[in-house]
């Protein structure tokens, strides 16, 4: 076996155990390096999963991990948002955390989880892999200093999770106890062998998978936990949670339904499509009611995660790499509006919509990058938002789904609303307080490099979507 | 001239873009220099458009300074632009308004900045939408061109206020937006089907043009088009949006958007609606033609109840983009050909009213027509316009509005005379406002409180004369525009003669 293959791992491991131990020997007025370690670290990483893995297309442990463009795809994707996600915390963590180590050294634990999840080949690797994503997030979430929230926030992500990794773990065991196996490619091909109608035992399962997955994602009817967590936690986090634990989940869910139980489409398309449909809708709905800014992205994200599930339900190349790059684009997106977010929370204390009045006065800058956000949120042109929403639509219809695109187009137009109630604060209604926003040039930096690049996959979105096809490729030939 | 032929629509499109994002990041207190910079840059674009409408041949016809840039193969979507006879005046209406806006808003101090950051991104989204043969791209660039409008309207306009009638700006913003954002939702659901019954795995206009769609298809997809664009065009009963917005945008939006957005819609149904399915616009015209129909009366009686000399204009906006529709639904070569006419036409003669009615209200800050007395004393050059425009609007011969209702009416006689008749009906309505505001407003005694009211400014006067010459040219010598758009309808109307 060629351990080299899973070097990217080892070393990232090793960079999160370097953190949390010079973290020990640092003063504390040096933590600053910390961030630095980990971005250099998580570059490094990239590069190096780049050069080694560029174009394999192997197992590890007899097909526990996988190690295939899909998986390499994933890893660098991880990686670039981990390194986005520790700049967007540096001011954040400096003011309102205590303990930046732990912080960094978790995170980085986390973006492991993730690339193993994508990489996992396999039942119970998979659920190892999120076990421990979800792990780092409990910490993570809990993570705030001050008042009831940040609690709360973490209680109901542990027991709610919990619950979820349940119900996961008996649909595994329902599956491994029909099928007699928890490999991927071995549920394809069983499956194949019993042929339809499906075994009601699997379906189950399969439902209950769906489930424990959709929890993870905060699908419609099983998202009450997370307005709630994504308020509570320091915004960073809230950032990565509706960002990196969705994309690892989705990376997941698109492996586990192309190279497991596609012989079963008929069956899981249905539950999907519904769930799609619920999503998108009651997310959208309930996003406009919303006055904290944390918890309309919260709402505005489940509504996205609708969007994503119709294109797994669709599932096809196109669809795949629809999802693939909506995951992508609104990734970048959902992170620059966040990081709008903490720049104006680190200056102001202050996170209601109501409190972004005047802003385009205090701070034309941020006003002009959250506003790029929210448009490209809502899916405008020029934006990331636009072509990776049309891309995924279009995916979604040519599979058959074109009613429940024109929902999802419906949805789109409620979610402009709130965005431009968010916009209309900012350039409309002058502020209480016209003092300019103090800015670091650090977050000005961080809010330009997101902006470029929600601009950049909205107008040249060419090389990224080769990317993604190599990616494809390797789970739906 | 080859090379330059194939990159000038491209610098329709990337000229005023590119300027909006470098405006960006000058400094706001050199405002003069962004004032002339600007223009300087409208006048290049106005250049070019004036060398399209040149250079395109009609006696050619079809689709000229075809230009493609590869973008996103997976999906079908290339860059691929081009022009014909109905786009090329549409280009050129743009640029004229365009120039006209620039200078018609040389007085805004507050944000001119950013101002013209928004305006000149609106401008390269509109030119997108009518040099693009790409499904995508065309909807690329047409939501461009509706996404500035919120802060345009929302900042740099100004609300109604009558006691009992209040329409703050943000009231009518946020109703513009949603109202054509949804009629975008119709599109897009249509041109996602059309995509995917298409089954070429391309959004190019030129290859599905060559798809013959199934009669049912066409007939279920139609609508959408029609009611969408139909939406931004100002169709009854979906047209509330527009008087709201044109009256609390700032002039030059009001100019550009009542000029040139309006026809973005009633491009788009002919472009794609009428040009893709031609059976389904067979199916539903006798649909249409009644609602333009009604878009005439409605809007013409509408204007006739209307205090703010704003809501006027507005209202006879929806009551003009009547006649687009009806001629739309003629399916006739004349009938047509006077609504593509009639787009340009109501173009520019509703880029000069509002830019008349800034005119009068930066001067007096009331646009209350029941205050507004006598003003021709004072405003001689103002009133002059103001009657050019008028007399346009109801349709006086020797001026462009004539020549484009009269081929409207024309065409719609042929089959169905009683339509017809409420067309002329609605035009003699438009005479009675028109005619009325023009004796209240600038004929008769002077009110004493607009003693001190100063005429048009040298610029304000030249951008407005450009305007009237427009109108001239086309009432007086309509041929080129006539042959110009003879050549883009007429394979259109062979595709539907052809089912």
């Amino acid at each position: 076996m060629n351990y080299l293959l899973f070097a990217p791992e080892f070393t990232l491991t090793a960079v999160a155990f370097a953190v949390l131990g010079v973290d020990l020997f640092l003063p504390r007025d040096k933590k600053g390096y910390l961030p630095a370690l980990s971005v250099v670290g998580l570059i490094g990483v990239f590069v190096l999963s780049l050069r080694y893995l560029w174009g394999r297309d192997t197992d590890l442990y007899d097909g526990l991990f996988l190690i295939d463009n899909f998986s390499l795809f994933f890893k660098a994707f991880f990686l670039v948002l981990g390194v986005m996600v520790v700049l967007s915390s540096v001011d954040y963590v400096k003011k309102h955390l205590s303990r930046p180590g732990e912080y960094y050294g978790i995170l980085i634990f986390s973006i492991l989880a993730m690339m193993l999840m994508a990489a996992s080949g396999e039942l119970l690797t998979a659920y190892i892999s999120l076990e421990l994503l979800s792990f780092s997030l409990y910490v993570l979430v809990s993570y705030g200093r001050h008042g009831l929230k940040p609690s709360e926030a973490g209680v109901k992500y542990i027991l709610l999770g919990a619950f979820a990794s349940a119900l996961l773990l008996y649909g595994i065991s329902q599956v491994y106890g029909m099928l007699g196996t928890t490999r991927f490619d071995e549920i394809h091909a069983a499956l194949l062998l019993e042929g339809t109608p499906l075994n009601p035992a699997v379906l189950v399962g399969l439902v209950l998978i769906i489930a424990g997955l959709g929890f993870k994602v905060a699908v419609v009817p099983f998202h009450m936990w997370a307005p709630d967590v994504y308020e509570g936690a320091p915004t960073p986090v809230t950032a990565y949670l509706a960002v990196g634990s969705k994309a690892a989940a989705f990376a997941l869910i698109l492996r586990l339904f192309s190279q497991a139980f596609m012989p079963a489409f008929d069956d899981w398309q249905i539950i999907l499509v519904i769930l799609a449909a619920l999503t998108m809708t009651v997310g959208n709905l309930v996003a406009m009611a919303q006055q904290n800014i944390k918890r309309m992205l919260a709402y505005s994200s489940i509504g996205q995660v609708g969007y994503l599930l119709m294109g797994v339900a669709a599932l096809s190349p196109l669809a795949s790499n629809g999802v693939i790059l909506h995951l992508v684009g609104y990734g970048g997106t959902n992170l620059l509006a966040f990081m709008c977010v903490i720049v104006f929370y680190n200056a102001t204390n202050k996170e209601e919509i109501a409190d972004f009045a005047g802003l385009a006065d205090r701070s034309p800058f941020v006003a002009m990058a959250m506003s790029a956000a929210l448009l490209s949120l809502a899916g405008l042109p020029f934006f990331a938002g636009f072509t990776t929403k049309f891309y995924l639509f279009t995916a979604a219809a040519d599979g058959g789904l074109l009613w429940l695109v024109g929902l999802a187009i419906t949805n789109s137009l409620i979610s402009l609303y709130y965005y431009m109630m968010v916009m209309k604060q900012m350039y409309m209604v002058p502020a209480d307080d016209n003092t300019p926003l103090n800015v670091s040039m650090f977050s000005c930096g961080v809010l330009g490099m997101l902006l470029a690049g929600v601009i950049i996959i909205g107008v040249y979105p060419g090389p990224l979507v080769n990317a993604i096809q190599a990616a494809t490729k390797a789970i739906l030939p | 001239m080859d090379t330059f032929d194939s990159y000038v629509l491209m610098a329709l499109v990337a000229i005023p873009f590119v300027w909006g994002v470098l405006l960006a990041f000058l400094p706001r207190e050199r405002l003069q220099h962004i004032r002339l910079t600007s223009a300087a840059v409208a006048l290049v674009v106005l250049g070019l458009t004036a060398y399209v409408f040149l250079a395109y041949d009609s006696s050619l016809g079809g689709y000229q300074l075809i230009r493609e840039f590869q973008w996103l193969d997976s999906l079908g979507v290339t860059l691929s632009l081009g022009v014909d006879g109905i786009s090329v005046p549409m280009v050129l209406l743009t640029g004229v308004v365009m120039f006209t806006g620039v200078l018609i808003s040389w007085n805004i101090e507050y944000r001119a900045k950013e101002f013209f950051v928004l305006f000149f991104l609106l401008v390269a989204g509109v030119f997108g939408v009518f040099v693009s043969l790409d499904l995508f791209f065309f909807f690329f660039f047409y939501e461009m061109a509706v996404m500035p409008m919120y802060l345009l309207i929302g900042v740099w306009g100004s609300s109604s206020d009558f006691g009992s009638f209040l329409r703050p700006k943000e009231y009518g913003a946020m109703k513009l937006m949603l109202y054509l954002v949804a009629g975008s939702v119709l599109v897009w659901v249509a041109l996602i089907a059309v995509f995917v019954e298409g089954g070429m795995g391309t959004f190019s206009l030129l290859a599905l043009e060559d798809v013959t769609f199934s009669e049912n298809f066409q007939r279920i997809f139609f609508p959408l088009f029609m009611i969408g664009f139909g939406v931004l065009a100002g169709l009854w009963p979906f047209h509330s949006w527009s008087p709201d917005g044109h009256v609390a945008a700032p002039t030059s939006v009001s100019m550009l958007h009542a000029g040139v957005l309006m026809k973005l819609g009633a491009y788009g149904i002919i472009r794609i609606g009428i040009d893709l399915l031609p059976q389904g616009a067979e199916d539903w015209m006798p649909v249409l033609i009644i609602l333009g129909a009604v878009n005439v009366i409605y809007g013409a009686v509408s204007a006739m109840g209307q205090r703010d000399l704003k809501y006027v204009v507005g209202y006879s906006s929806v009551s003009h983009m009547g006649y687009v529709f009806m001629g739309f639904a003629t399916l006739n070569s004349i009938g047509m050909s006077g609504a593509v006419l009639q787009m340009f036409s109501h173009g520019i003669m509703t880029a000069l009213m509002f830019a008349l009615v800034g005119v009068i209200y930066s001067r007096t800050h009331v646009r209350d027509i029941g205050v507004l007395e006598g003003l021709t004393k004072r405003i001689g050059l103002t009133a002059a316009f103001f009657v050019v425009a008028g007399l346009t609007s109801l349709g006086l011969p020797g001026l462009s509005g004539f020549v484009a209702e009269l081929m409207v009416f024309i065409g719609v006689f042929r089959d169905y005379p009683v339509l017809g008749m409420l067309g002329i009906i609605g035009a003699a309505i438009t005479a009675v406002y028109i005619l009325r505001l023009l004796a209240k407003v600038f004929f008769g005694p002077l009110d004493p409180r607009w003693e001190h009211v100063t005429d048009a400014t040298r610029l304000e006067g030249f951008s407005m004369a450009i305007l009237v010459a427009f109108l001239l040219v086309v009432g007086l010598y309509p041929r080129p525009w006539m042959d110009m758009i003879n050549s883009g309808v007429a394979p259109i109307l062979q595709r539907v003669a052809g089912l």
